[in-house]
């Protein structure tokens, strides 16, 4: 037996514990790999049929100083037999690397639960780093918690020690230490990870295989020396059959984007600039020229949505993406596709701001500068999606609706989907619906570049190449139908209107809006985009305990569904959940301005929590 | 390939009046293009005109081509997505010294040194015109324009030069009141494979007359500029006896005949050398100003390599369809 044997606190008898559901949060340094740990696990968990949210949480640095608090990562995992919507409030299983990982993510770990700890960590100059003045570990601070202290450095270094590593390379297998005891934990099987260790190590061997003895090393620490509380079982979740992936939300974002392009025959253009947290778009798409994508890294925001408006002249579906910052860079562009009439896809993956704000932290308050953030009256479409699954439906509508409509649509993703995973029953493009681009004219017909289609208002594609409709467009305002320049006071007017009416009429090509929970009753929620999980179980708790509770979520922002109104008019009270201090609430009330709307928002660059808003809603429903 | 319908310069009239000042350097423009267009064996719906803001930027509403009048500075990334969605395309940016060179600097210089197979034309005159007025980046110091009532402070740029230390492998340069040679040189820009830069030294009668007439007026213009032609001696004058030299430090304009000046001594014009030295140093000859066309090497472009990536990776994939991709590596069943 080791001198320093890991000792458990409150020593509970092991015992298989079946849970419906289990929050585990992996924390470290931001060099430690827990963001790879973390989705190992998760991955692992959706393969044997547990649905799965998970939340990265990473700084900006890439590599802050280590042991520091503000260099803390964590990953998230949330896995259950039953539906998972959200990464969950509070923490089942915390794993801590460090001092810093603990004092930071310790407020989300209740009384009651399980704490990780590397102890090898824990020396006297990290403890001040992370601003203990006494170690946790043995001053009874966490004597209600399970804890499990596991010299976990030590131990690695052990079992690699006759490998050849290099000191750095010795540490930094210590996270699959962590990740074989928390496997063994939860009744997980290795060969998941070890198959992908070989596809990313497979031409270093050494790495690979000393990768692999300490992840062993973990399962087998937890599993011998029997050092941990309690081993949980988490059943299959009741998922609808079929074939399913693991899939990131920018992952998603990126595919849908390919289906629509082959669904339309159009080739697919991506004009881009790098920004966090939307970058992984650009990387995705540009991994799939055999698609021929086109993915051009230009010299700046600006340059990546003028490129796009090339190529939509041109004839592609064409793209830019970006965060907010960018979208701000790329204002009078988009002016420039309203104006142009041009079909653009515009990806916002929001983050905190003003500014350069939170680069890494999620937040839904680019909504405003979406709708109004142009000189002029500029209309644009504007869809959100709200899981990181359906991010793939809403870039293949955002592609639909533009193609279709000849005009810029905005996706307003958020870093909180986009960098989450989730289960996807993987759609197959034979279901996916038809997207029929505004036709070419042909040589038959009078041809005038702004001649439009009478029910969408749609105007038709030339594209360069064509023999016999060469035309010019511009930003200058134009006379309808031929496009020449003009300045007519009333012309003006008349095509002011006209491309306002030409938004306002995808009301008539997109679904009505659904309730979930109570059709009608007492507190309707209303939210949009990257907040569902929270919301959505949220209130189906309150529903299944027999409240008059509903939710409508929204995913077209503009236009709105037809029949948004009407659904509003069917409760006592509404509630409008953002993060951010009002926006959807803003166009709510100069929309419809008959209705009482009450806010509840936050901006921590965090997502709701479960609990908070359940505390909220039932304050409302005077339930408590 | 069907055949090129034989084109003359009505052809690529638009029905659109034209709208500069009577006097203006750009009607004298757009005759060498409207010249030009039916010289390159090109289809004309494979035109496109692409520009941005200024007085230069309405050009593409007076041909009779696909044409796209962007927003001000944008034109260089415009026509990037052009030319990449369909590189089949002969693409044209039009742009100012306002446009091109201020607030599309950026745009410009990516353009250039990416080697985008490109056309683009700056027309130069020195100033804004369109905002009435105002000194522009390539403002000679000392100008007193409206927004430098004591004179111009800030130090221009020389578009050679910049073109040059931009990677550039094409630079022509031209006065507009020659619109036969304008387009020759628009014709060999055109066949250049990569991003082919024209300045043209263009006369606003308006809010900078004669900005250029030190060079181009006819009583000086023989001495004060050097017509250059590849393969040819750089030889000048109105009695064709003046010459320029590399004097081991610098170029220098010499007098054939004098000081034991002999033609052999006169530099030879290659303008396919690699090196960009000489032309760089050409670029910021004075006197005479040298025209013509100062650079054009070949070397592989952008657009040719993202096709080159693009039809390699179809060939080498194993993905054929979208669905291959969504159903691809791990998967599971429920």
């Amino acid at each position: 037996m080791l001198d320093d044997a890991p000792a458990i606190t409150n020593g509970q008898e092991k015992s298989n514990v079946k849970l419906d559901h289990v929050v585990i949060r992996f924390a470290g340094d931001s060099g430690d790999g827990m963001q790879l740990t973390g989705s190992q696990f998760s991955d692992t968990s959706a393969m044997l049929g547990n649905d799965i949210a998970t939340f990265p949480n990473y700084p900006a640095e890439i590599r802050a100083p280590e042991g520091s608090v503000y260099g803390v990562s964590g990953f998230q995992v949330h896995i259950g037999e039953v539906e998972i919507s959200t990464p969950g409030d509070d923490v089942d299983v915390l794993v801590a690397m460090n001092p810093a990982a603990l004092i930071t993510n310790f407020d989300s770990v209740s009384p009651g639960k399980t704490i990780i700890v590397n102890s090898d960590e824990f020396t006297a100059k990290n403890l001040a780093k992370a601003g203990y003045t006494s170690n946790p570990l043995e001053d009874g601070s966490l004597a209600s918690y399970h804890l499990v202290k596991a010299p976990i450095t030590k131990l690695s270094r052990e079992t690699v020690k006759d490998m050849g590593l290099d000191n750095s390379s010795m540490n930094r297998t210590r996270n699959m230490f962590a990740l074989g005891m928390v496997f063994w934990m939860f009744s997980r099987p290795l060969d998941y990870t070890i198959k992908y260790l070989e596809k990313k190590f497979g031409k270093k061997p050494e790495i690979f295989q000393s990768n692999v003895k300490v992840l062993k090393a973990g399962y087998n620490f937890a599993e011998t020396l029997e050092l941990l509380p309690s081993a949980f079982t988490v059943m299959p979740a009741k998922m609808t059959k079929g074939t399913y992936r693991i899939i990131m939300g920018n992952t998603a974002t990126a595919w849908g984007f390919l289906a629509a392009a082959e669904k339309s025959g159009k080739q697919l253009f991506l004009g881009s600039y790098p920004i966090t947290p939307a970058s992984d778009i650009l990387h995705e798409l540009s991994e799939h020229l055999h698609f021929g994508v086109r993915t051009f890294q230009a010299e700046d925001e600006i340059s990546g949505i003028c490129s796009a408006l090339g190529a939509a002249f041109t004839g592609s579906l064409a793209l830019t993406t970006t965060s907010g910052p960018g979208l701000a860079l790329k204002s009078e562009a988009i002016g420039l596709a309203v104006m142009t009439e041009l079909p653009v896809v515009v990806v916002d993956v929001q983050r905190g701001g003003p500014s350069t704000g939170l680069p890494t932290k999620t937040e839904q308050a680019d909504l405003l500068q979406a709708m109004y953030g142009r000189n002029g009256e500029s209309p644009v479409i504007i869809l959100a999606p709200s899981t990181p699954a359906n991010c793939f439906d809403y870039a293949y509508e955002a592609s639909r609706l533009a193609l279709e409509h000849m005009t810029p649509v905005i996706l307003l993703s958020d870093g909180y989907i986009a960098n989450g995973s989730a289960p996807w029953l993987i759609r197959s493009m034979k279901d996916m619906p038809p997207i029929n681009p505004a036709p070419a004219p042909t040589g038959g017909e009078e041809w005038l570049p702004y001649l439009r289609d009478e029910d969408s208002l749609a105007r038709r594609w030339a594209i360069p190449g064509m023999p016999g409709f060469e035309h010019r467009i511009g930003g200058l305002e134009k006379e309808d139908g031929t496009g020449n320049i003009s300045y007519d006071p009333l012309n003006h007017e008349h095509m002011v209107k006209l491309r306002a009416e030409k938004v306002k009429r995808v009301e008539n090509y997109i679904p009505e809006l659904e309730i979930d929970g109570a059709q009608s009753g007492d507190l309707l929620v209303i939210g949009w985009g990257g907040t569902f999980g929270s919301l959505h179980t949220a209130i189906k708790y309150m529903h299944e305990e027999g409240h008059s509770i509903g939710l409508a979520h929204f995913h077209y922002l503009n236009p709105m569904p037809k029949n948004t109104a009407e659904v509003l008019s069917r409760f006592k009270k509404i509630v409008v959940c953002e993060l951010n201090l009002g926006q959807f609430a803003t166009l709510l009330k100069s929309k419809f301005p008959e209705f009482n709307y009450l806010q509840y928002n936050k901006v921590q660059g965090l997502p709701f929590t479960v609990m908070e808003l359940n505390n909220h809603f039932r304050q409302l429903m005077g339930l408590s | 390939m069907t055949e090129v319908p034989t084109y003359t310069f009505k052809d690529f009239a638009s029905d659109q009046e034209v709208r500069w000042c009577p006097g203006c350097g750009d009607y004298v423009i757009l005759r060498g293009v409207q010249k030009a267009l039916p010289m390159m064996g090109k289809r004309k719906e494979d035109f496109v005109f692409v520009s941005g803001i200024g007085c230069s930027s309405r050009f593409p509403y007076y041909l009779d081509t696909y044409g796209f009048h962007s927003i001000h500075g944008r034109a260089p990334a415009v026509a990037t997505g052009v030319k990449l969605a369909n590189p089949h395309l002969s693409v044209w940016v039009i742009t100012g010294d306002g446009d091109g060179l201020a607030i599309g600097g950026n745009h410009m210089i990516h353009a250039i040194r990416r080697n985008i197979n490109l056309n683009i034309v700056l027309f130069n005159n020195k100033i804004y015109g369109l905002t009435k007025g105002q000194f522009s980046p390539t403002s000679d110091l000392g100008h007193k324009t409206k927004s430098s009532p004591y004179g111009n402070i800030q130090a221009p740029f020389n578009f050679g030069e910049l073109t040059i230390g931009a990677a550039g492998q094409f630079y022509a340069r031209i006065p507009d009141n020659n619109p036969n040679e304008m387009a020759d040189i628009m014709v060999a820009a055109e066949k250049h494979k990569g991003a082919s830069v024209i300045e043209i030294l263009q006369n606003c009668v308006i809010f900078n007359d004669g900005a250029f007439d030190g060079y181009t007026d006819k009583t000086v213009r023989d001495d004060a500029m050097i017509s250059l032609k590849h393969g040819e001696k750089m030889i000048f004058g109105k009695e064709k006896n003046k010459g320029i030299r590399f004097n081991g430090r610098q170029l220098e304009a010499v007098t054939i005949g004098e000081n034991g000046i002999t033609e052999n001594d006169i530099l030879v014009h290659d303008a396919h050398d690699p090196n960009p030295s000489m032309h760089f140093m050409l670029t910021q000859l004075q006197h005479p100003l040298p025209i013509g066309i100062i650079r054009s090497v070949e070397v592989d472009t952008f657009d040719d390599r993202v096709e080159d990536q693009v039809q390699g990776a179809q060939q080498r994939s194993k993905f054929k369809s979208v669905d291959d991709l969504l159903f691809s590596g791990e998967t599971y069943q429920v």
